[in-house]
C-alpha cells in the first residue's frame, strides 16, 4: 500500500517527482472554497459593471426621478433585514455542519431559505406594484392601469430609470433565486426536487398572465432541470465543506444588495 | 473535533454583534436618506462609505475572510479593488463631464 505524504510548502519545488505526494494548497484552503471565491470575484465584476452603468446614467441624466414613496422604502428596508438575518442563519448552519449536527444544519439552511424566499416574494410584490403604477420597460406584460399610472410619465420621459432599475434588481433577484435553489439542494437533496416542481407549477398556474412573473417563474423549472442533473449524475452526501461553500455564495448575494439598496432605493427616495 | 466545536461555540457571539451592527448601519442609511442632511453628491459618498463598511463586515466575518490565510485575503481584495478603481476612472469623469456640455 503506497503511503500518501503531504509535503511542506517549501519542499514543493524540489519534490515534484515524488509519487502520491500532494502540494500544500496555495491559499491554505481547500479547492472548493478557492474555486467559489474566484467565481465570486468574477460575479462581483458583473454586478460592478451593472452598478457602474446605473451610476453613469444617474449622474448624467438630469432630472433623475425620485419616485419611491415611504411604502417602497419600508418594503426595501424589510427586504434588507430579511437578507441580513438570512446571512446570520447561514453562518449558524455552517457551524452546525462543522460540528456534524445534520438536523440543525438542515434547520438553519431551511431558515436561510425562508428568509431568502421572503425577500423574493416581497421584491416580486414591489415589482408588481411599480409595474401596475406605470413603471415598465418595453416588452413587460402589464395590467391596463399601467397606462395612466403615476409612474407612466417616468417611464416615458426617463426610460433609463426603469431600464437600469429592472436590470439591476432582476439580476440580483435571479441570483437570490438560484441561491435558494442551491441551498435547497444542499439541505434536502433529492427531496427538494418535487418541492421545487410544485412551487414552479403553482406559480405558473396562479400568477396571472399580465404579471411578468408568470413568465419569470420558469427560472424555477430551469433550476429544477439543472438540480436534477446534478443530483442524479453525481449523488453525494453533502459535507461541511459543501455547506460552507454554499454559504459563501449566499453571503455574496447579501453583499451585492448592500450596494443596490442605497444606490437604487435611497438615492431615489421621494422627499415630500 | 470536540475542540473545534468548543472554539466555534465561544466565537458564535461575535456573529450576532456583526448582524446587529449591520442592522444599525442600515437604519442609519435610511435615516440619512430622509433627513437630507447632505446634498446629493455628498449623500452618495456617505452612502457608499457606509456600504463599503457593511460589505467589509460581511466579507470579514460572515464569509470568514478574517480567519483565512493572509495571501488569499490580499490577493482577492487587491484584484477586485483594482478592477473597481479602473472602472471608476473609465466611467465617472465622463459622466460628470456630460452634465456641463450644455446638452439637455
Amino acid at each position: 500500500m503506497a503511503e500518501v505524504t503531504t509535503l511542506p510548502h517549501d519542499a514543493v519545488q524540489h519534490a515534484h517527482a515524488a509519487p502520491g505526494a500532494y502540494e500544500a494548497p496555495l491559499f491554505g484552503a481547500y479547492s472548493k472554497k478557492v474555486g467559489m471565491w474566484l467565481f465570486l470575484a468574477s460575479d462581483s465584476l458583473t454586478f460592478g459593471a451593472l452598478l457602474f452603468a446605473f451610476s453613469y446614467n444617474r449622474i448624467y441624466t438630469i432630472p433623475w426621478p425620485t419616485p419611491f414613496h415611504v411604502a417602497s422604502i419600508t418594503n426595501a428596508t424589510i427586504m434588507t433585514a430579511c437578507l441580513l438575518s438570512s446571512s446570520l442563519t447561514m453562518v449558524l448552519g455552517v457551524f452546525a455542519a462543522q460540528r456534524g449536527d445534520r438536523a440543525w444544519t438542515r434547520n438553519w439552511l431551511l431558515a436561510t431559505m425562508v428568509f431568502g424566499t421572503a425577500f423574493i416574494v416581497l421584491h416580486g410584490m414591489e415589482w408588481t406594484k411599480l409595474i401596475g403604477e406605470g413603471l415598465t420597460i418595453p416588452g413587460f406584460p402589464h395590467p391596463a392601469t399601467a397606462a395612466t399610472g403615476e409612474l407612466a410619465e417616468v417611464s416615458k420621459n426617463v426610460p433609463q430609470f426603469s431600464a437600469t432599475f429592472f436590470t439591476l434588481t432582476a439580476m440580483h433577484m435571479l441570483h437570490v433565486t438560484i441561491g435558494v435553489i442551491y441551498l435547497g439542494v444542499v439541505a434536502l437533496r433529492k427531496l427538494f426536487l418535487p418541492i421545487l416542481g410544485a412551487i414552479w407549477l403553482a406559480g405558473y398556474l396562479l400568477i396571472p398572465s399580465d404579471n411578468v412573473f408568470h413568465y419569470g417563474i420558469h427560472v424555477l423549472l430551469l433550476g429544477l432541470v439543472i438540480a436534477s442533473i446534478v443530483l442524479f449524475l453525481k449523488p453525494k452526501d453533502y459535507d461541511a465543506h459543501d455547506v460552507e461553500v454554499s454559504g459563501l455564495y449566499w453571503h455574496f448575494v447579501d453583499l451585492v444588495w448592500m450596494f443596490i439598496f442605497p444606490l437604487v432605493y435611497l438615492m431615489s427616495t421621494r422627499i415630500q | 473535533m470536540r475542540d473545534v466545536a468548543i472554539h466555534h461555540d465561544d466565537a458564535k457571539g461575535q456573529y450576532f454583534w456583526v448582524w446587529g451592527a449591520l442592522l444599525v448601519l442600515t437604519g442609519m442609511e435610511v435615516i440619512l436618506a430622509y433627513k437630507q442632511v447632505f446634498q446629493a453628491v455628498h449623500m452618495l459618498e456617505i452612502l457608499l462609505v457606509l456600504s463599503v463598511i457593511k460589505s467589509a463586515l460581511i466579507i470579514a466575518y460572515f464569509m470568514h475572510m478574517k480567519f483565512e490565510t493572509a495571501l488569499m485575503r490580499w490577493m482577492i481584495t487587491i484584484a477586485v479593488v483594482a478592477c473597481f478603481i479602473i472602472m471608476y476612472f473609465f466611467f465617472f469623469p465622463d459622466a460628470g463631464r456630460i452634465t456641463t456640455l450644455g446638452v439637455h
